[in-house]
């Protein structure tokens, strides 16, 4: 299959290693991998911030990009779910409805592309450690991706998966919130956090690297261990 | 990039202000969120024994639906019915004129004391403070919201009004106005506030209630408590006041199979609340108990405007269960006490504007990093957190800041620019370490408490670049 990587603009300038694994992953499984660089930012933070008539034209450029493109993966939860789930409502009415609702159609979070699309769950990756998973809100609840990131962390050798007592709840990241509201921004990451440092596992996996921003930054303020990893990280691990 | 929030009100003001007061009680975050603890397991445990909760959530769903897309058809059903049972209907448009009603009403009947069980809709007209201004005696009957009375607070969760209080502090409270002795024994807490209480049932000349549901069918006023303090207050005075919102109405009797255990388990993760009581109309002839008078006054207060929103109408679905507040990690970490609105939580963030204005409460859409676990618990299926986005949207529609307009307009024209939105990432990458330490406006509010990690060498599209050489 020919995937189009979907690189969300942080993890593009901020933590170029989740975009690599997840084409390390792909390629590995035999597919082939591109990267359009006319790809930008989803408009998520104007989205949210409620200015939709500026988010409506940077998911138009969007729109552009990826046309064509047979499937489009990211290893973001919440930049996909802007794609798959708010383009199509931000669109609705507008000529550019009907690319928005195709454009829905292939666009798929990483974890659950290689489960649900490809029906993968061992890519044959080998992580010897101990690992919690943190479910992302927008891949959760957006995008119902649940199960799949835990399918693929068990088949991975060596890998003890621990669940914590708090997984569905929020880390407190949020986009803009995380700045404009940072006192209960905080005050939910540091629930979180907790909670997964309790299982005193050596990683915190994560399919969201906004998410993944916001824990290990409390985190390591804090002094406190562990750190998180994405799963694609984990997965391009190979088993040699 | 993007410029600080909009033109602040007074409200929002005090509510920043509030919430950062809140989460430096660490010991009180604690507190609230060992006490919803075991909701979560008494939830799942009844939730488990449902054939299909989701197929649940989806009937509940349509039950509201198909009322509140009918009121117009369902009110004077419901109307003619309570009125043919001897029940006395009155309208209010908004909170003045349903004060005014219940004054009204306690003056025709020359009343002194008036005794409440819980509702909502009074604390939403603010009836007690226009009593009490008035000369009436008001006492709350439920035992929160009669520990929230003598405390002067108002409810700090609309459904577990003074979960917040420990039980030392209700102790002392006992104490201090009722004048017993102290004790930690929930039990005895219990015992005092009731033998406290049955005295003023029967001194009582008006009982005040809310209504969870109203039954057009059947022109009954349908409420649920768990300590039985609404009937007696329904009962032994004579007569009886109750006040809910329009939304309140629902199509048949049967409805209630559905709503009432849903209602129950999604709120307090019980299988059934204790009391549920059908009420139908003021005492008949040979009945040996009942009000001599059954008055209902029904709300619109802005719901009417709500019903208008076709995107948001489905916010009047609400049953006031109060799953979404305890499921809601902003709830669990500012408390009830900041958002100062008379609904708590979720729900409230996405009404009050309604309710009390969008400019001066849209605020409460923005706290939220829309994680979305109060649409999941929600047991009629209201699109809650997709609701916040939608007041964000008609906040920045009607009353944008000019600076995070422009912000927005700037971003979303380099956004469409894929060479001038790289160099932009490349200038914040190679800059980072210069930008740090001088603490523009939104990065100084993330390093306060958090850290930032160091900027990467490469970014990833340049490491493609090479990758693919």
């Amino acid at each position: 299959m020919n995937v189009s990587l979907f690189i969300p603009c942080y993890v593009d300038q901020m933590a170029p290693q989740v975009g690599l694994a997840v084409a390390t992953v792909l390629d590995r499984l035999g597919h082939t991998v591109e990267f359009r660089a006319a790809q930008t930012c989803c408009g998520q933070p104007s989205f949210n911030a409620g200015y939709w008539d500026e988010a409506r034209e940077v998911a138009r450029h969007a729109l552009d990009v990826f046309a064509g493109a047979e499937a489009v993966v990211g290893p973001s939860g919440s930049c996909v779910a802007m794609l798959r789930v708010f383009y199509p409502q931000l669109l609705t009415g507008t000529p550019h409805e009907t690319a928005a609702l195709d454009l829905a159609g292939r666009t798929f979070e990483f974890g659950e592309f290689l489960v649900k699309r490809l029906g993968i769950t061992d890519v044959g990756a080998r992580f010897p450690h101990r690992v919690t998973y943190h479910d992302g809100c927008h891949g959760l609840r957006e995008l119902r991706v649940r199960d799949e990131p835990r399918q693929l962390l068990r088949a991975v050798r060596d890998l003890e998966l621990i669940e914590c007592d708090e997984p569905e709840s929020c880390c407190g990241f949020g986009g803009l919130f995380s700045v404009k509201f940072p006192q209960i921004s905080t005050a939910m990451a540091e629930v979180k956090a907790g909670s997964l440092a309790r299982t005193e596992c050596d990683y915190i996996v994560s399919s969201d690297p906004s998410c993944q921003l916001q824990l290990d930054g409390w985190l390591s303020r804090n002094g406190k261990r562990p750190r998180t990893i994405h799963l694609a990280e984990v997965l391009a691990g190979a088993d040699s | 990039m993007i410029a600080p929030s909009a033109a602040s009100t007074v409200a929002k003001k005090k509510f920043l202000h509030d919430a950062t007061e809140h989460v430096r009680d660490v010991g009180h975050r604690e507190f609230v969120r060992r006490a919803l603890g075991g909701y979560y397991t008494n939830r799942d445990l009844q939730q488990a024994r449902y054939r299909d909760w989701e197929h649940a959530r989806d009937t509940a769903s349509l039950v509201k639906w198909s009322a509140v897309n009918r009121l117009d058809e369902l009110l004077p059903r419901f109307a003619a019915a309570f009125e043919a049972n001897g029940g006395q209907l009155h309208w209010a448009r908004d909170a003045e004129e349903a004060r005014g009603i219940v004054l009204g009403l306690l003056q025709a009947a020359r009343a002194k004391a008036v005794i409440k069980s819980k509702c909502m809709t009074s604390e939403e007209i603010h009836l007690n403070q226009a009593l009490e201004a008035d000369g009436y005696g008001v006492v709350e009957s439920d035992l929160g919201e009669f520990i929230q009375q003598l405390r002067g607070e108002p409810p700090y969760h609309f459904v577990f009004p003074c979960m917040h209080v420990r039980r030392e502090e209700i102790s002392d409270l006992f104490g201090k106005h009722l004048g017993t002795p102290p004790t930690e024994s929930p039990e005895e807490l219990t015992m005092i506030a009731r033998r406290h209480m049955r005295r003023l049932y029967v001194d009582a000349d008006v009982g005040i209630t809310g209504a969870n549901f109203l039954i057009a069918e059947t022109g009954q006023i349908s409420i649920t408590e768990n300590e039985g303090n609404a009937r007696l207050t329904v009962a032994l005075p004579r007569i009886h006041i109750a006040i809910a919102g329009i939304e309140k109405v629902i199509e048949r009797l049967d409805d209630l199979s559905v709503l009432l255990p849903m209602l129950a388990t999604a709120g307090a993760g019980q299988p059934m609340t204790c009391y549920n009581t059908l009420y139908s109309g003021p005492r008949r002839e040979g009945e040996s108990d009942g009000p001599e008078e059954m008055h209902l006054v029904l709300l619109d207060n802005s719901r009417t405007a709500l019903l208008a929103d076709a995107e948001q109408r489905d916010a009047l679905h609400c049953i006031r269960c109060g799953a979404c507040l305890n499921v809601c990690p902003i709830f669990k970490n500012v408390g009830g006490f900041t958002y100062g609105t008379t609904y708590q939580g979720p729900i409230g963030s996405v009404i009050t504007p309604h309710l009390r204005g969008l400019a001066e409460w849209s605020h409460l859409s923005a706290a939220s990093s829309l994680c979305g676990a109060c649409t999941d618990a929600c047991p009629v299926r209201i699109d809650i957190h997709h609701h916040l986005l939608h007041n964000r949207r008609n906040a920045a529609r009607t009353a944008p800041s000019r600076l995070e307009r422009f912000s927005h307009r700037l971003f979303s024209q380099v956004a469409r620019r894929p060479w001038l939105f790289a160099a932009g990432g490349w200038i914040f990458r190679k800059t980072l370490w210069i930008t740090k330490p001088l603490r523009p406006p939104l990065l100084s509010a993330w390093l306060a408490t958090r850290n930032l990690p160091p900027a990467p060498r490469q970014s990833f599209r340049a490491a493609w670049r090479r990758r693919t050489r």
